[in-house]
């Protein structure tokens, strides 16, 4: 029973890690239907960012976040800037393609700045034991799953709520009546790479407080293919859950089966229910009125 | 109010779409803009409303002023806040959406934050979207939609509202209604409206001015009443023709007719 606790737990907080990279994933693709490969590179800065931080700069791990965060958001508009605006009116699959460019690129800036070398990185969020349920947990553990619940929250109410939030559905929806009630395109795609750009980092920020960084982070990135395909490409319920599940189902098959099948076991799953459903568990369904 | 001089918009650098397209609307009023299809009614209103660009279209020559200002070089959103809304063709409603978050998304250029009072007058003139507020938009009606549409346009309080055949599609029934509310944002609002339509006999009843476009260029304007006697409007228009006469005179004189407008 200890095991099991213990097991959850730790899927969760992979869950929950992954489930803010796709968030962002999600979001990209909701607000402008491209597919941003370079997500798990967005991850990999932000977990070498906060390192920067705290490690190299001696910050406190609460202004540390908070400069990350500001320099996450400086990377999405800059790349929405650079990259994205010029290809406004191309084809979707040739933006698609430019994020994957864009990829390479960031894994580059960060090898030339940081080196490709793995560095230990003292965990900044208090990651002392408790017990819960009879089972022994690092409190930082707890902080990821707490963070990503707070985000689902928080996007919902951004999502639903907020005139951003509905203008960037309606831009998602249907770009070209969007611009004809004064929703400046633009700007809405500078928003959602920006916030792509953010939970990423939150994310790869709270896997670099776990694992500590390397190159290999990116690779975690790329984990978030499965999370949205299996919770639909355009759901934010969706990644969350996905990402639960996925965390889930690698720490029950690692911690009972054995390593080694815990990497395919998510991806056998993901294609049964694609099977099903293949929108995805809450993707949306392309309205036909009859 | 509304100012077309000359207009010339060409389409992907080669095709000239609208040859020297002028035109006026009065503050206060419903002007009507018939033509067939293919005339350049909706480039005239993207032309206005700075929607070319995503379809690569360009206006090239002449110019385009709204209250005594040149907009043919400003951008969709600037456009917005300066008063001037399109209602585009075929509804476009955010299907996604619920029906009270399309509105919202309508009332997006809106300063303050608090759109309550602007909902509140939407659903005054179209109670039935109350009914609908929690609605996922994709599954109304296509009269529901228009209306969704129209609405829509309504939470931006517009000055100028142009609206692209909101006829499209519905039973000639809803087409009544919704004409009906037109007249009447119109009458009790003021806003102006430049009705593009293919409907020319409901347009005529509503207008207080019409042109008539073909190929590209106005080819004939005039006072609803006027235009209504004019017999080339009769003919090809409101599908009305002398009775008695032999037809095969009347077809040559049709073919020779239709071909001096085209010219």
């Amino acid at each position: 029973m200890d095991l099991f606790i213990q097991l959850s737990l730790t899927g969760l907080t992979n869950g929950a890690i992954l489930a803010l990279a796709a968030l962002g994933f999600v979001l990209i693709y909701k607000s402008s239907d491209v597919l941003n490969f370079a997500q798990g590179e967005f991850l990999l800065v932000g977990a070498y960012v906060i390192y920067a931080m705290i490690a190299q700069f001696g910050l406190h791990w609460t202004i540390g976040m908070a400069l990350t965060i500001l320099v996450s958001i400086g990377v999405g508009v800059t790349v929405e800037r650079l990259v994205l605006r010029p290809m406004i009116g191309e084809p979707i699959i040739s933006v698609i393609m430019v994020t994957i460019g864009l990829s390479s690129l960031l894994k580059a800036i960060v090898s030339t700045i940081w080196g490709n070398q793995p560095k230990a990185f003292p965990p900044f969020i208090p990651s002392q034991p408790v017990r819960v349920f009879g089972a022994t947990v690092g409190l930082d553990r707890l902080w990821a799953i707490v963070i990503a619940i707070l985000m689902l929250g928080l996007f919902n109410f951004f999502f639903r709520r907020s005139k951003e939030g509905i203008a960037m559905r309606a831009v998602a929806d249907d770009q070209q009546a969007a611009l004809s009630m004064g929703i400046s395109v633009k700007k809405i795609f500078a928003w959602a790479w920006s916030i792509a750009a953010t939970t990423a980092a939150i994310g790869g920020a709270l896997v670099a407080n776990i694992v500590g960084v390397g190159p290999e982070l990116a690779g975690f990135g790329l984990r978030v293919f499965p999370v949205v395909i299996l919770g639909g490409l355009d759901s934010i319920p969706g990644a969350i859950i996905g990402g639960v599940i996925i965390g889930l189902l690698e720490a029950y098959t690692g911690g009972y089966i054995g390593q080694g099948l815990n990497q395919v076991l998510p991806f056998i799953v993901l294609i049964v229910i694609l099977m099903i459903r293949p929108y995805g568990l809450f993707g949306q369904e392309i309205i036909e009125r009859v | 109010m509304l100012t077309l001089n000359n207009v010339e918009v060409i389409y992907n650098d080669v095709i000239l779409v609208l040859k020297g397209m002028s035109m006026q609307v009065a503050e206060g009023k419903i002007v009507g803009l018939l033509g067939s299809n293919g005339a350049g009614k909706s480039t005239t209103l993207k032309a206005i409303s700075g929607l070319l660009k995503p379809e690569d279209g360009e206006v090239t020559d002449g110019s385009i002023e709204f209250l005594g200002e040149a907009i043919h070089h400003t951008d969709a959103a600037d456009i917005v806040r300066k008063g001037i809304f399109q209602v585009m063709e075929g509804r476009r409603v955010f299907e996604h959406l619920t029906t009270e978050e399309n509105l919202i998304a309508g009332g997006y250029t809106r300063r303050d934050m608090n759109l309550s009072d602007e909902l509140d007058m939407v659903y005054s003139y179209f109670p039935r979207l109350k009914e609908r507020r929690a609605q996922t938009a994709g599954y109304l009606s296509g009269g529901e939609q228009q209306m969704l549409a129209i609405g829509r346009a309504l939470m931006a309080q517009p000055k100028l509202m142009m609206l692209d055949e909101p006829s499209l599609g519905l039973a000639p029934m809803l087409v009544m209604e919704i004409f009906g509310i037109i007249k009447r944002i119109n009458e009790e609002k003021g806003t102006t409206i430049l009705l593009v339509e293919q409907n020319a006999n409901l347009t005529l009843g509503v207008a207080d001015y019409a042109y008539i476009m073909e190929n590209g260029r106005i080819v004939l304007e005039g006072y609803p009443a006027d235009l209504r006697e004019n017999a080339d409007v009769r003919e090809f228009y409101l599908g009305l023709t002398e009775v008695g006469q032999r037809k095969s005179y009347r077809d040559v004189k049709h073919y020779k007719r239709r071909k001096r407008w085209l010219s």
